[in-house]
């Protein structure tokens, strides 16, 4: 067959709506992880009614967005989350939801095992995956960043949902410089469930900007993550995070583009659209699903989504070898890092990240534009420091890609 | 035998997309999502149930015989990953 414009360039230039989306349902989280990339913690009093979100999945069914991949904050902890599980999967549009486990009681993992047997009915009944947020394969390890007894909480959520049978669930990993050596332990945890592992790069969003230094692994420990994806293929997914990495030669599974505003987005707790999950911040919001033209006119119309889709300019990449393969990496982890958007990635496997970052100022590069970190109660100061510890891993990005299993 | 000379449908849990550049299928059951890059792919796929064989609806969607075994193997790939089903 004939194709005059590559499939990519399609996806570049954006679809009539998203393949896939990140939503995020609430900034509220148990948790408080270091590397957060929505800055979750408190409840915003502005969240989206159950009405309002019952509202957008039904723009969504009309779009024909395929699934959600909804995340928080804790999802699970918004008193109408199952509620708008079934509204969304009633109407076609598919659930991955990403949650620390902290309700995922033997209660829920029967229902959840019970809705995936009933699966093979209407067409997308029961279509919910899990994923299980896991930053460690050790409790000091996952614990350092996301919290003390986050390790057990989420190994519980685990037995849980084995125990009642629910196969296939996902372990969501998002790499560190303290986890990348445990790779293997991952495999075989999620082996031993039965599950599926999941690893996604970590970005300087949110919180994360505050821990990215010393947390994103390092250019050896990146090499390291390339040759280990490379060799176990499509068995592990990563949502086609790692796109920066192709820049070593071979594409790892999926699209190796950026899909922000394009063939993704995100939508936060109170409706805003950001271009997506990683880019929380005035510069990257496209409009809000309340106003005038719903989820869809923002999709179709905002003047940010409008300008990623036309063709970008390599900057200063574009004489580099590598450019047509990681198309000068992850926006996000470039804007947040203060680096220019049109210049290498800050994790550039070429290295040429390094000089640029070596010059910006301590200090000066763009900060979130929200917080809803919760407060340290007798913290220093008044008690209005911002917890520097939360929840919410920089996953679910691109989540799944909507190419991870594209016909080659 | 070949793709061509069967009878098939769309499995039930494959939802389909049409976009500019052919369609996006979606299996809610496997997860896969498979990009059918020839809007004339998308026609064939939309004329399955309804016609005899696969090859019938190829020709029904205007694919001469010289493009006849990029269809068959396209076609073959989708059965393959159970986009489609045979109809019996």
């Amino acid at each position: 067959m004939s194709v005059a414009v590559p499939l990519v360039e399609h996806f570049a230039r954006g679809l009539d709506a998203p393949i896939c989306l990140t939503w995020e349902l609430t900034y509220a989280c148990n948790l408080a992880c270091t590397h957060c990339l929505s800055s979750s913690g408190r409840r915003d009093p502005g969240e989206l009614t159950t009405a309002e979100a019952e509202a957008v999945i039904d723009e969504l069914e009309r779009m024909q967005v395929f699934y959600v991949n909804i995340g928080g904050g804790e999802p699970t902890i918004r008193p109408d989350f199952w509620e708008l599980v079934d509204y969304a999967t009633a109407h076609h549009v598919g659930v991955k939801f990403s949650t620390n486990g902290v309700r995922i009681t033997p209660e829920v993992a029967a229902r959840l095992a019970e809705g995936a047997r009933g699966s093979g009915g209407a067409p997308q009944s029961g279509y919910v995956d899990v994923q299980i947020s896991l930053d460690g394969a050790t409790a000091e390890v996952n614990d350092a960043v996301r919290g003390e007894g986050s390790y057990a909480m989420a190994l519980r959520a685990m037995d849980n949902l084995a125990a009642a049978g629910f196969v296939g669930f996902k372990i969501s990993v998002v790499c560190t410089r303290h986890n990348i050596p445990q790779l293997d332990a991952f495999k075989a945890l999620a082996d031993r469930y039965g599950a599926q592992l999941r690893l996604t790069r970590l970005r300087p969003s949110g919180r994360g900007a505050d821990v990215w230094g010393e947390l994103h692994p390092t250019a050896a420990q990146q090499r390291e993550l390339y040759d280990w994806l490379l060799a176990h293929g499509e068995g592990v997914l990563t949502g086609d995070s790692f796109f920066h990495l192709a820049g070593y030669g071979e594409s790892l599974p999926g699209l190796n583009l950026c899909g922000a505003g394009r063939v993704v987005c995100l939508i936060d707790p109170v409706g805003d659209v950001y271009a997506c999950p990683f880019a929380i911040h005035d510069a990257f919001r496209a409009g809000n699903v309340r106003h005038h033209g719903g989820f869809a006119g923002v999709w179709r119309e905002s003047e940010l989504f409008r300008s990623l889709r036309e063709p970008q300019s390599g900057g200063a990449c574009a004489a580099c070898s590598a450019y047509d393969s990681c198309r000068g990496g992850c926006m996000a982890a470039k804007f947040f890092t203060g680096l220019p958007l049109d210049g290498p990635d800050p994790e550039c496997v070429k290295g040429h990240g390094e000089r640029p970052l070596s010059t910006v100022e301590p200090g000066s590069a763009p900060r979130p534009s929200l917080d809803h970190s919760r407060r340290v109660p007798g913290a220093a100061g008044d008690g209005a420091v911002p917890v520097t510890l939360r929840r919410r891993p920089p996953d679910r990005a691109c989540d799944e890609n909507p190419l991870a299993m594209m016909e080659r | 035998m070949s793709v061509l000379d069967e009878a098939w449908d769309l499995a039930p849990q494959v939802s389909v997309r049409p976009e500019r550049f052919g369609a996006l299928l979606y299996h809610f059951g496997t997860r896969r999502l498979s990009f059918l890059k020839d809007p004339r792919l998308l026609v064939v796929v939309e004329r399955l149930a309804d016609a005899p064989t696969a090859g019938d609806a190829c020709r029904g969607a205007g694919v001469g015989a010289a493009e006849l075994p990029t269809f068959e193997r396209a076609l073959a790939r989708l059965a393959e990953t159970d986009m489609l089903r045979a109809r019996r």
